[in-house]
């Protein structure tokens, strides 16, 4: 079915087509919505879902993992401060291998106080042992959701689902649904591994670990994420296979012959693509990377992408306030290392707090690359792209 | 005793454990003070049995018949309750 749907409606959606067990939530903008909507689903008879309004982000999330230790398909949905005040529940969420999945909209952290969009909410929770998945569109983070419960489930990791902040959440698009029916009956039921309301096998969960078992959980929880990227990729494909769109793992646009390309994620990746095709029709070999599977980080996919350019600009939007860039470029000066070939990288922090990007400013970018190709000098290796006063 | 410890490998998967387990968590290995009781003086009011956070006051039939030191951390609780007039327990250092 085609419909016309904003980011929120589509995961929303997304979360009535799945009828997850459980949903606690704490509404927060731009994510409102998104539970919002699915509260009146709730309301109206449309899922059997035991749905928890809770008082806070931290009660929502404490909630969900209750939930889910219980052997419930669980879900959230939240934003920017509402995720940081999940934070410690996040870490145990993993630690406990709980598959809950957040529907995650993209918004500046405060201070100073900002509703619109930047990357720095999922960003700060990037070491908190969830998959990290950003879309590009409505339509994305529609299926998205969709399959980030099989991957949560079969992975035994919780997953957070990020549109970016009123540019995908607000803004309406047409998008394809799935028949209602269909949707549960690709997921399945959870497999259970170990489930906290079964008598029979009485189990205690969380337990203290100290120094004696500690290390080893937390390894056990590292293999878990070091080797997932195999099942994300299986479960994109049966996704494909059965719906009929496919999802990579990296997103390579006009790549092929690319010389010079960014590497963007979420939104820009969409606005990105125009502002290459329109670089085409100038005769520019320009082509755009999108990282979409941030955690676990797709070293192998990456290095493939961004080894094809001489010159690579990483769109970073959020800041690490390390002195050292963005978060991406981080990532992919990493996994550069041991690479005898090395593509000229410069990093682009902007967007921040919901400053536009536009297409133009994005062409912009790519005139500066190109210059970077010809020269094979870079004056500055970190801007601030769009700030006043630069 | 030590026991042998199991690799990461070898552990289930999420954090779960079989419940009840807190019983092999023998606490006593923290102890650098030691309870000691006179059964003499002992009236047998309970008293410490309450407040003892371990439950390392072993009690039979109502009466108290010594201290579990397998999970007696030594914090002095029962020693500093148990009523002035009685004082049937005292700490001594602990000697390893
Ligand atoms: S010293 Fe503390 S732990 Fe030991 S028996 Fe007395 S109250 Fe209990
Ligand atoms: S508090 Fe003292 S008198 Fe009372 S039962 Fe304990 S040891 Fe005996």
């Amino acid at each position: 079915m085609i419909v016309a749907r904003t980011g929120n409606e589509a995961m929303a959606e997304a979360m009535r087509q799945i009828n997850p067990d459980v949903v606690a939530a704490y509404p927060i903008t731009p994510a409102t919505e998104v539970v919002q909507l699915f509260a009146s689903f709730v309301a109206d008879g449309q899922v059997t879902t035991e749905f928890v309004p809770a008082e806070s982000e931290h009660s929502a999330l404490s909630a969900c993992v209750g939930a889910s230790a219980a052997g419930a398909r669980v879900m959230t949905s939240t934003s920017s401060q509402g995720l940081a005040l999940m934070h410690e529940i996040l870490f145990i969420a993993a630690g406990l291998r709980l598959p809950i999945v957040i529907c995650l909209v993209n918004r500046a952290l405060s201070s100073p106080i900002n509703i619109h969009c930047d990357h720095s909410d999922s960003l700060a929770s990037r070491d908190s042992g969830w998959l990290q998945i950003f879309t590009e569109n409505t339509q994305e983070a529609y299926d998205t959701t969709i399959m980030a419960v099989k991957m949560a489930e079969e992975i035994m990791l919780p997953a957070m689902v990020t549109t970016d902040g009123f540019i995908i959440s607000h803004g309406m698009e047409r998008i394809e649904l799935i028949d209602d029916e269909k949707v549960p009956k690709w997921l399945g039921e959870r497999k259970v591994v170990n489930n906290l309301l079964d008598v029979d096998n009485p189990i205690t969960l969380g337990m203290l670990d100290l120094q004696d078992y500690y290390f080893e959980h937390k390894r056990q929880e590292i293999e878990a994420m070091n080797n997932c990227l195999p099942i994300i990729e299986k479960v994109q494909k049966e996704f494909g296979d059965t719906f009929g769109r496919y999802y990579p793992i990296v997103d390579e646009y006009k790549m092929e012959d690319a010389e010079v390309a960014i590497l963007a994620m979420g939104s820009t990746g969409g606005t990105g693509k125009v502002a290459v095709d329109r670089m085409r029709e100038k005769g520019k070999k320009v082509g755009l990377i999108r990282c979409r599977i941030y955690r676990p980080f797709p070293k192998e996919a990456m290095l493939n992408a961004i080894m094809k350019v001489k010159v690579l600009g990483v769109m970073d939007r959020a800041d690490t306030l390390s002195t050292l860039g963005g978060h991406l470029y981080n990532d992919c000066r990493s996994i550069l290392y041991e690479s005898a070939k090395k593509p000229l990288m410069k990093n682009y922090i902007y967007g921040l707090g919901g400053r536009d990007i536009s297409i133009e400013e994005i062409e912009e970018v790519f005139e500066q690359l190109l210059k970077i190709k010809d020269t094979g000098r870079i004056d500055k290796d970190i801007v601030y792209y769009g700030v006043r006063g630069e | 005793m030590k026991k042998e410890k199991k690799g990461w490998k070898d552990l289930p998967i999420g954090l779960a454990w079989k419940s009840g387990s807190s019983k092999e968590f023998e606490t006593g290995d923290w102890r650098s003070d030691k309870p000691i009781w006179d059964e003499k003086k002992c009236t047998h009011c309970l008293i410490c049995w309450i407040y003892c956070p371990d439950s390392a006051i072993i009690i039979k039939d109502g009466k108290v018949q010594g201290i579990d030191y397998k999970y007696c951390k030594g914090c002095g609780i029962c020693a500093e309750e148990c009523p002035p007039k009685i004082k049937a327990i005292t700490m001594v250092r602990e000697e390893k």
